[in-house]
């Protein structure tokens, strides 16, 4: 199990990061930056995983009941808001790459060089 | 006085808050004032904390959570003199890079303003935090302003390349620190520094720490503009208005470093063995400096030629950090803060020439500085204070750092480090002779074309700019000559290394021993230094002589020369491709390349 | 062509290297579900008691890492003013020239309407209770936007005008993300460390616990609304003005 939820958010990374590289299309490029940074949430849940645990909210829950990590959930929530962040902004340059050089592939957006 | 901690921080992020919200109803010169004053007090602020952590390191828990029984609860800013001295400087540029940009972005938007304002808080924060997952977050607001103040003037292809390869390279950077915070919160469940070290000294070294060291590390090393993790920056660097590339080329590369020697130091230092991190680090810092130096002479675009000079000192400063010693740790903090601020200061001088000449390119300028001798002054001052003359500019912190070498027995870093000293500053002086004075050629197949700068829209010279500039460069020049800098920043990189002290402050509340007083005197220099100063003096005249007048040289040495480094040459030019693609692969590459060899060496 | 090839081709093994490290060094890990980080642990056992609330998690965001929290909340507000900046330009698409923006269907119009509403009523619900059940200030935030956001798909885009006027989206982002520092340099103004509790933790498993944490909490939930909010207005207006050319109005 710990194989699959290690090894799973591994992939996902690597993945992710093949997509950004090989991509022809600026917005292709944003999911797979979301992608690879959506193996990071994977990875701190996983990590604060506790088995027959309940969530760490005790309203109607006694105080003593096991509960899974807080500290990578309260991480993970980070971590989304700054991913929306730096995909939005790449979406944005994406549409001003269209607007300006009427292309969205980054291979074609090089107007400095060497 | 630990309440001024956070003020560093919480002012200028406040007034960007009060800038945004206020934009619709409020007059100009009251958002001015709002810009200056949130920026004004955080700098004010920073160095009445680097006053205080002379003595002894400054620490503020955030919301009161002291940790309870050596376990720490809340997030803490601990500001030791070089934490405090790094704020300071990303504050001070800042709030330069506002006044100056005044008049140089007049038509720039409100929220040009709230986005530096917006950085400079989330610099102080990256440089006093004392906990890893709160420097990820500062790390990200740093990236999430710059990225929109680089791709700033989006009408052109140059701006939007930049700002799209800045925020894809430094995204994959900050996405290897956080799997390396995640792994180390699994081992240790701690995201305090200080508990982080304390839990990892209980256990050996084993893969989970060597592979959160190195992605931690190569994270880190992306930011601070180490090869193979620098070829965004350039392209970043090169398109931001100029008042902006003061603030990344004096601030932002550095605090990557910064980071890299306090992790080292607050966490990991008693559980790896030095040697193999120093070889790394060590052999990381040359290359860059050899790269950057190269590449900085080939270019022709004033900016693009600055950031490379940039990465070139980003390197020799890896290696005071890798070296692991207290001496050549202090060194690398005096060039930080001359280099910083000599950087800074030449590229306001380029926003100068931008405005005035209304081009950024060395060769399209020849002699056309010609009316500009105040400028042309300032630009080469600032080029002699990047040589190492003895006495001035970076001669302090190089010196530190050959001396640091030395005493390490290691004594072929410190030519390497002139040779590429001088080429870097050798550029520079030839770009301003072929600009001010008119000499040498006018075409050289040598350097790159790039295409035409274009100047900020209504923007006007404004004689504060100058003044402004020649502040910021005479800083620079005299930073060597500081009398007490040497003494204390050698008394705080001692304190920097001390791991147990740290930790005992940080978890304990251990009252720490007061530095005693240290005289104010300028120590005198080496011989050796001096020497090597002197060495690289002559080098940056040879190099930009040759620049100038390369073509006088007889045809068959030319053609030889052609010949034999022609082909590598080329094949560095064609590796800053500008595609970001392939920038991510050598990020990616240098990743696996760097943690199998800590793999097998430090385990 | 050929480069982007040979990229593709040098990716494999480097990523192949990549992912065998990030394998190596996660088997380092305590085995799946047997975490014994006691930093939570000991937040779990300490959040009732100390501060009323019984959401854990809310605990962590707004009061022991409030300041990461405050750190977040302006990497939004930074990103939505580079989003702007980049976006915003002269020559905003209004209401007059999106001739083709009209809903035909009045059933859409009303049951949208509806719904908004009730998302709407969802997310402050999220907010308001973020602290004491599942829930917060950025999931109750990006609710309540995306109910708003439901106009749009209900009335077209000059409906949508009306509700997401940059005027008022923009002092509200800034009193979103100010009133977080505020609540901070409050504590520091009377003598306590920044974003220390200057309110009686209150009664727990109520509206009314936490203190300091429930007006964190909805300065937050303000913020992100209004950032995600301001988003989605530029970026509709991108598309609006694509309808524009098309159409050949100007």
């Amino acid at each position: 199990m710990s194989v699959l939820a290690y090894g799973v958010a591994a992939w996902i990374f690597c993945v992710g990061i093949y997509g950004a590289i090989i991509s022809r299309n600026l917005i292709h490029l944003a999911v797979c930056l979301s992608v690879a940074q959506s193996s990071t949430y994977i990875l701190l849940l996983a990590i604060g995983y506790r088995n027959h645990a309940t969530a760490p909210i005790f309203k109607g829950f006694e105080n003593r009941t096991k509960a899974v990590d807080p500290v990578v959930q309260a991480l993970t929530l980070t971590d989304i808001v700054v991913s929306v962040t730096v995909i939005a902004l790449i979406l944005a340059l994406a549409l001003d790459a269209h607007e300006a050089a009427n292309t969205v592939d980054p291979d074609e957006l090089v107007g400095m060089r060497g | 006085m630990a309440w001024i901690l956070p003020l560093a921080v919480a002012a200028p992020l406040l007034a960007a808050a009060l800038l945004v919200g206020s934009d619709h109803v409020a007059p100009e010169h009251f958002k001015d004032a709002i810009a200056l004053l949130g920026s004004g007090t955080a700098t004010v602020c920073c160095v009445l904390v680097l006053l205080q952590s002379e003595r002894r390191d400054v620490l503020h828990w955030f919301g009161g959570w002291r940790p309870t029984g050596g376990v720490a609860l809340g997030v803490s800013f601990v500001a030791d003199p070089f934490g405090a001295g790094m704020a300071l400087l990303a504050s001070g540029l800042t709030l330069t890079a506002l006044a100056y940009s005044w008049t140089y972005m007049r038509d720039a938007a409100r929220p040009y303003d709230a986005l530096l304002l917006a950085m400079q808080g989330a610099m102080a924060g990256f440089a006093l935090t004392g906990d890893l997952f709160n420097m990820f977050v500062w790390f990200e607001l740093i990236g999430v302003a710059a990225y929109a103040l680089a791709g700033h003037q989006v009408k052109e292809l140059g701006p939007l390349q930049g700002a799209v390869n800045f925020a894809i390279s430094n995204s994959v950077g900050g996405y290897l620190i956080l799997i390396g915070i995640a792994l180390l919160y699994g081992r240790t469940g701690a995201l305090n520094l200080a508990q982080i070290g304390h839990e990892l000294a209980a256990h050996s070294a084993d893969r989970l720490v060597v592979v959160a060291f190195t992605l931690l590390v190569t994270g880190l090393l992306a930011k601070a503009a180490i090869v193979p993790f620098h070829l965004w920056h350039a392209d970043a660097h090169a398109v931001a208005p100029a008042p902006v590339c003061a603030v990344f080329s004096g601030a932002m590369i550095e605090l990557g470093l910064l980071f890299v020697a306090r992790v080292y130091w607050a966490t990991f230092e008693p559980v790896f063995p030095g040697p193999p991190i120093r070889s790394v680090l060590v052999v990381l810092g040359v290359v860059t400096m050899l790269v950057a130096a190269v590449m900085c002479f080939l270019q022709r675009h004033l900016k693009r030629m600055l950031v490379f000079s940039t990465i070139a000192e980003a390197g020799a400063i890896l290696t005071g950090v890798g070296l692991l010693d207290p001496t050549s740790l202090a060194g690398a903090a005096n060039v930080v803060l001359s280099h910083g601020l000599l950087k800074a200061g030449l590229f306001l001088v380029s926003g100068l020439i931008v405005l005035r000449l209304k081009d950024a390119d060395e060769l399209r300028l020849r002699g056309r500085g010609r009316a500009l001798p105040v400028i042309g002054m300032l630009w080469c001052a600032a080029a002699v204070g990047l040589v190492g003359v003895p006495y001035l500019g970076v001669f302090l912190g190089h010196a530190l750092l050959d001396d640091g070498a030395g005493s390490a027995g290691i004594h072929w870093l410190q030519p390497i480090t002139m040779v590429s000293q001088g080429i870097c500053a050798g550029t520079l002086l030839r770009a301003g002779a072929r600009v001010f004075l008119g000499w040498g050629a006018a075409e050289d197949e040598l350097l790159t074309p790039e295409p035409e700068e274009r100047v900020p829209e209504r923007s006007a010279f404004a004689p504060a700019m100058l003044a402004i500039t020649g502040v910021v460069v005479a800083l620079g020049l005299a930073a060597s000559v500081v009398p007490g800098l040497e003494r204390r920043s050698e008394a705080a990189a001692r304190r920097f290394v001390d791991h147990a002290a740290y930790a005992a402050r940080v978890l304990r509340d251990a009252q720490q021993k007061p530095t005693p007083r240290l005289p104010y005197d300028v120590p005198r220099a080496s011989p050796a230094s001096i020497a090597y100063g002197a060495g690289a003096t002559v080098l940056t005249i040879a190099v930009a002589a040759f620049g100038l007048w390369h073509r006088r040289l007889p045809d068959g040495v030319r053609r030889a020369a052609r010949r034999s480094i022609g082909p590598p040459v080329d094949l560095l030019r064609s590796v800053h491709s500008g595609i970001v693609g392939d920038y991510l692969l050598w990020i990616v590459a240098g990743t696996a390349v760097i943690g199998a060899v800590w793999a097998f060496t430090l385990t | 062509m050929r480069r982007q090839r040979a990229r593709g081709l040098l990716a494999l093994p480097a990523l192949g290297g990549l992912g065998a490290l990030l394998a190596w060094g996660f088997s380092g890990l305590s085995p799946f579900g047997h975490f014994h980080g006691f930093y939570g642990q000991l937040l779990n056992a300490i959040a009732l008691p100390q501060r009323h609330t019984t959401n854990t998690v809310a605990a962590v965001t707004f009061d022991y890492r409030g300041i990461d929290t405050l750190g977040e909340e302006f990497i939004l507000f930074t990103a939505v003013i580079g989003v702007v900046l980049l976006l915003r330009k002269a020559g905003r698409a209004t209401p007059r020239d999106v001739a083709q923006d009209v809903v035909s269907s009045q059933a859409s119009r009303y049951f949208g309407v509806i719904g908004a509403g009730l998302v709407l009523l969802v997310g402050l619900w999220l907010a308001a209770f973020g602290y004491v059940t599942p829930g917060g200030g950025f999931q109750g935030g990006v609710v309540i936007a995306s109910g708003i956001a439901v106009v749009f798909l209900a009335c077209g885009y000059r409906a949508w005008l009306r509700v997401s006027n940059e005027e008022v989206l923009d002092p509200l982002e800034g009193t979103g993300a100010g009133g977080f520092v505020a609540l901070g340099l409050a504590a520091l103004i009377a003598g306590a460390p920044f974003l220390h509790n200057l309110f009686g933790p209150g009664k727990a498993g109520t509206l009314f616990s936490g203190g300091s944490i429930a007006i964190a909490n909805w300065a937050v939930a303000l913020e992100v609304a209004a950032a995600n909010l301001v988003l989605y207005a530029e970026f509709l207006e991108q598309y609006v003005m694509t309808l524009v050319r098309d159409t050949g109005d100007e």
